[in-house]
């Protein structure tokens, strides 16, 4: 079986490839390029379900060392960086996951984005190839075995990002009739946001990595992990701490902007700007779960020189995760827009993952990310499927009633859906289950209630209000809230009476579109099974040895805690209950309950407490205001100015030059030289008159003074 | 005897009063008169060489013919110019005949 | 004195004056055929002149050929060109310059030739010049009879020229 970790390469090449080839040439066959696409996408999935095999099948020794394949690539005075491929026991867990997950969007992707329709997307090759690049960059992220690598395959993503949620900024005008303008502005907007924002993430996250570099000499992880290396980091101190928590701080400033943490997470609400697949690969299952996974395959590095997890770098990931997995489910209370509701719930879902890693327990953070990807995904595809029916419905029946522009996201214009869109409803509905955490059956519950039971467990060992009890009630709480959001989307969107024509009209989408979900929504409901712990947490088995080689993180399971079971599951059902009962029979222009309970607080929840404003007045502005400075400082005062005056100078000096060489030169010398020329000649020549009597006396003068002279001399 | 330096001082005259008629005159004829004087002259100071320095040779005498040969010879010939001319421009004032001008 | 030799010099001036005040009677004055007579004049003079230098041949030449033929010529071309200067004045613009130049070489000619020791021949040489025609005609005929000839064919040439150029062009 070893032979197939040499396919390991493929994995990321076989999407990179579909890009190179969808752009250079198929690009104008719209069919044949979503087809390349996802041709290279099932290699992809086959290879890597190979490799997964292969892992399982290679035991220990592969899972926790893993395989690695090396090359030299840069040389620096030196030394060389080397960079390669490695698979273990994480990489194939994520490998299960990635592609497929690629694969079931992308299938998807051609229904959304209407092959075949008359209104198909006119840039859906486009689309597609961005898609296999962002594919092509995930996967690549998942098998480097180095900084280096991870960190270009990093960046790729982040530009696939801005591509993509900008999808919708460029129009092409001579295939669409009518553009809406709103919609461009904001797709621009969201994807200079988007970028820019996880860019001071991606800074922190280089700095970290130049750091690592400069005092070790590598960015290969196996190497990075050797106990000896960590403690020559630790005996390093730079501003106060131990150099290697610096860098695990200065990397987890990278994952807090890819995994939209407080506070760089306002780029994701807005990213739902792009279309629903994108929404859906990158910021729930992917792109988002890749700052995760970092923090997940550096974690030596947060843990490093302290016990246990009292380390001051893992307590800042776990506080930032708590607060982060808190406030998102509060802010997804107030939103109306469906998309915006599930991008705050996977803000929060993803600060339960750091929270998890952050009291150490590298399994669950995992395993919540892999369970959280299949219903997430499963959830923006099934809202993206509601918009389409939306959108068919308003084409179908235009509302008497809608001046202006009609929202086809807004759930409070929708309600019965379930009745109009069934295949939609079910796999949604078991994406909500896993969400929530509804008990035993659901994946959800069993990563969720790990990551609970984790907390719960370090509380008791540590005892009162220590970080592991923050964690947990936040968890626990956050729970709730998730509970309850869901309820109120459900409510809205699937139950009640259809509130709007277009709700009315709504049809089901095609099967394009609803069979990919519901594989998802099988995955959401067995996903959970593999590491529930009456079934013998394979998970921990299979990826807990890790970091082994670091002798700094062991992932032993954590027992099963019955109270913790109990409280979550209880959270759950009461939170979607009363969400549900609550806002069944909403009445569209009606105040909603919770506005109606909470005033005051409910505004500020739906205005994401402010924080996009706050960010406006004490960054945006001063750097505007900066900018504008340079600006004029180099067009208006001083640098253009000085060099118009320079070239007034110029200009002068070559006038002069001009005049000088006109009037000196040209007329002076030349011309004058000429002119002198001429006077002279034509003065001269009226010696010759054609007269020899005057010819014969010059003569005779001649004679007389060479004559004369003569006599003289 | 005549001095030699008599005979000289009077070809000399003679000449000049000749190159003053060559110089000034407007008519064609006056100017070929003009060079007869001093052809004139020019004989009669050969002659006078003859005479007073070598009486025994006679080639002032032969130098003299042959000059008095060369003065009709272009007496004639200077004469039909002046006729062809006349006729072709109607006019025998040398003044005219400025073709050459600038 | 003895009087051969005023006399000689008596004749000498008359003939001077003859000689001189023809030349000047030719380039000085209006009417054309007078200018030829003074020239005929003056030509007169030098025949009085080679007589006394004891030149008679040439004497007798420069009367036939000088006095009946060039001057004659002259005449003739006068006649056949007349009238139509008319009353235009005869001198041309720069005369005076020409009256200064003339009169400055003559001084200067003057000057020249007083200062030059002529080789004079002796007293005996003097008094025997060698007069025979005969013996100018062996020198013609010995020494110079290519010039001879070549003044022959210069003749000729003349002729012929002159002929040409005077002719009536047919139209």
């Amino acid at each position: 079986m070893e032979f197939i970790f040499y396919l390991v390469p493929l994995i990321p090449i076989l999407p990179l490839l579909a890009f190179a080839a969808v752009v250079l040439f198929t690009h104008r066959n719209n069919r044949l390029s979503s087809n390349i696409v996802i041709g290279a996408t099932v290699l992809s999935t086959l290879i890597s379900w190979l490799v997964v095999l292969a892992t399982i099948s290679g035991g220990e020794s592969v899972q926790a060392g893993g395989w690695n394949l090396s090359i030299p690539w840069l040389p620096t005075g030196s030394t060389t960086l080397n960079i390669g491929f490695m698979v273990d026991g994480f990489t194939a867990a994520m490998l299960f996951m990635v592609p497929f997950v690629c694969l079931m969007i992308f299938i998807y992707s051609q229904g959304y984005m209407k092959l075949g329709q008359p209104n198909q997307d006119p840039r859906y090759a486009r689309f597609f190839a961005y898609m296999a690049l962002f594919a092509g960059g995930m996967l690549l992220l998942v098998v480097a075995n180095n900084l280096l690598l991870l960190f270009i395959a990093w960046e790729l993503m982040g530009l696939c990002s801005y591509l993509l949620i900008g999808f919708w900024s460029f129009r092409d005008r001579d295939h669409e009739e009518h553009i809406d303008h709103a919609q461009v502005g904001r797709a621009r907007a969201a994807a200079l946001k988007a970028f820019i924002t996880t860019r001071i993430g991606d800074v922190l996250l280089f700095a970290g990595m130049a750091l690592l570099y400069s005092y070790t000499g590598t960015l290969i992880f196996r190497d990075i992990f050797r106990p000896e290396t960590l403690e020559s980091l630790q005996s390093i101190r730079l501003l106060g701490m131990p150099a290697v928590t610096l860098i695990a701080l200065l990397i987890f400033g990278g994952a807090v902007g890819k995994s939209a943490q407080f506070p760089l997470h306002v780029w994701l609400p807005d990213a739902m700007e792009g279309p629903t697949p994108v929404s859906a690969l990158i910021h729930a299952a992917t792109m988002v779960a890749a700052g995760v996974y970092l923090v997940a395959r550096t974690l030596p590095l947060f843990i490093a020189g302290f016990a246990g997890v009292d380390a001051p770098a893992l307590y800042w990931v776990a506080i930032i995760g708590a607060i982060t997995a808190f406030f998102g489910a509060t802010i997804g209370l107030a939103q109306d827009d469906i998309k915006r509701v599930l991008a705050y719930s996977t803000i929060s879902q993803l600060g339960y993952m750091m929270m998890a890693l952050g009291l150490g327990g590298l399994v669950a953070g995992i395993f919540h990310l892999l369970t959280h990807a299949f219903f997430k995904a499963l959830l923006f595809l099934g809202s993206g499927s509601v918009i389409h029916g939306m959108e068919h419905g308003h084409h179908a029946a235009p509302s008497e009633q809608e001046k202006g522009h009609f929202n086809p996201n807004d759930i409070k214009t929708m309600g019965g859906l379930r009745h109009k869109m069934p295949r939609t409803f079910l796999p949604y509905m078991a994406g909500t289950a896993a969400l929530i955490g509804f008990p035993i059956i659901t994946a959800g519950f069993w990563s969720k209630d790990e990551i609970l039971a984790e907390a719960f467990h370090l509380w008791q060992e540590t005892g009162g209000l220590s970080l592991p009890f923050w964690v947990w009630l936040a968890g626990t709480l956050g729970a709730f809230i998730t509970a309850l959001y869901m309820g109120r989307q459900t409510a809205l969107v699937f139950w009640g009476q259809p509130r709007h024509a277009a709700a009315e009209h709504a049809h089901e989408s095609p099967p394009s579109m609803t069979v990919p979900l519901a594989i998802l929504a099988v995955f959401a409901i067995i996903g959970g099974y593999f590491n529930a712990p009456f079934l013998g947490s394979l998970l921990h088995h299979f990826m807990g040895e890790v970091h082994e080689a670091s002798e700094v993180v062991s992932s032993a399971a954590v027992p099963f805690q019955p109270v913790v079971a109990l409280v979550s599951s209880l959270m759950a059902i009461l939170g979607f209950a009363l969400g549900w009962a609550i806002y069944r029979n909403y009445r569209l222009g009606e105040v909603e309950p919770f506005q109606r309970w909470l005033g005051p607080v409910f505004t500020l929840l739906r205005n994401k407490y402010y924080v996009d404003e706050l960010y406006h007045l004490i960054i945006i502005r001063p750097v505007v205001w900066l900018a504008n400075q340079a600006f004029n400082f180099d067009s208006r005062w001083v640098v253009d100015p000085l060099v118009n005056l320079m070239g007034a100078v110029g200009r002068l000096a070559s006038s002069f030059s001009l005049s000088f060489d006109q009037v000196a030169v040209d007329a002076g010398m030349v011309e004058g030289t000429a002119k002198a020329f001429n006077a002279f000649g034509g003065w001269l020549r009226q010696t010759q008159t054609g007269r020899a009597q005057n010819y014969l006396l010059v003569v005779a003068v001649t004679v007389l003074l060479l004559v004369g002279l003569y006599l003289y001399l | 005897m005549i001095p030699l330096y008599w005979w000289l001082i009077v070809a000399a005259a003679l000449f000049c009063i000749g190159l003053y008629g060559v110089l000034s005159r407007r008519n064609a004829i006056g100017v070929l008169m003009g060079i007869e004087l001093m052809l004139n002259a020019v004989n009669v100071n050969l002659v006078a060489f003859w005479r007073y320095i070598t009486p025994q040779a006679m080639t002032g005498q032969v130098f003299a013919i042959f000059v008095i040969t060369v003065a009709a010879a272009e007496a004639a010939v200077g004469l039909a110019i002046i006729i062809a001319a006349y006729r072709r421009r109607d006019t025998v004032v040398v003044d005219d005949m400025d073709i050459m001008r600038w | 004195m003895p009087i051969s030799q005023i006399v000689q010099i008596v004749v000498f001036v008359v003939l001077t004056a003859m000689t001189l005040g023809g030349g000047l009677g030719v380039v000085l004055g209006r009417n054309l055929f007078h200018n030829a007579l003074f020239m005929v004049l003056s030509f007169a003079g030098v025949v009085g002149y080679y007589a006394l230098l004891d030149a008679g041949f040439l004497a007798g030449v420069q009367l036939l050929i000088y006095i009946g033929a060039i001057a004659i010529l002259i005449l003739f071309a006068i006649m056949l060109s007349r009238g139509i200067m008319g009353r235009q004045r005869q001198s041309n613009q720069q005369w005076w310059i020409a009256a200064l130049v003339a009169l400055l070489i003559f001084v200067v000619l003057g000057v020249v030739l007083w200062q030059v020791e002529w080789p004079v021949a002796d007293q005996q040489a003097l008094s025997s010049p060698s007069v025979a025609i005969s013996q100018l005609g062996m020198e013609l005929m010995g020494p110079y009879a290519i010039p001879f000839e070549v003044a022959s064919i210069l003749l000729l040439a003349a002729l012929v020229g002159a002929v040409i150029l005077a002719r009536e062009m047919p139209e």
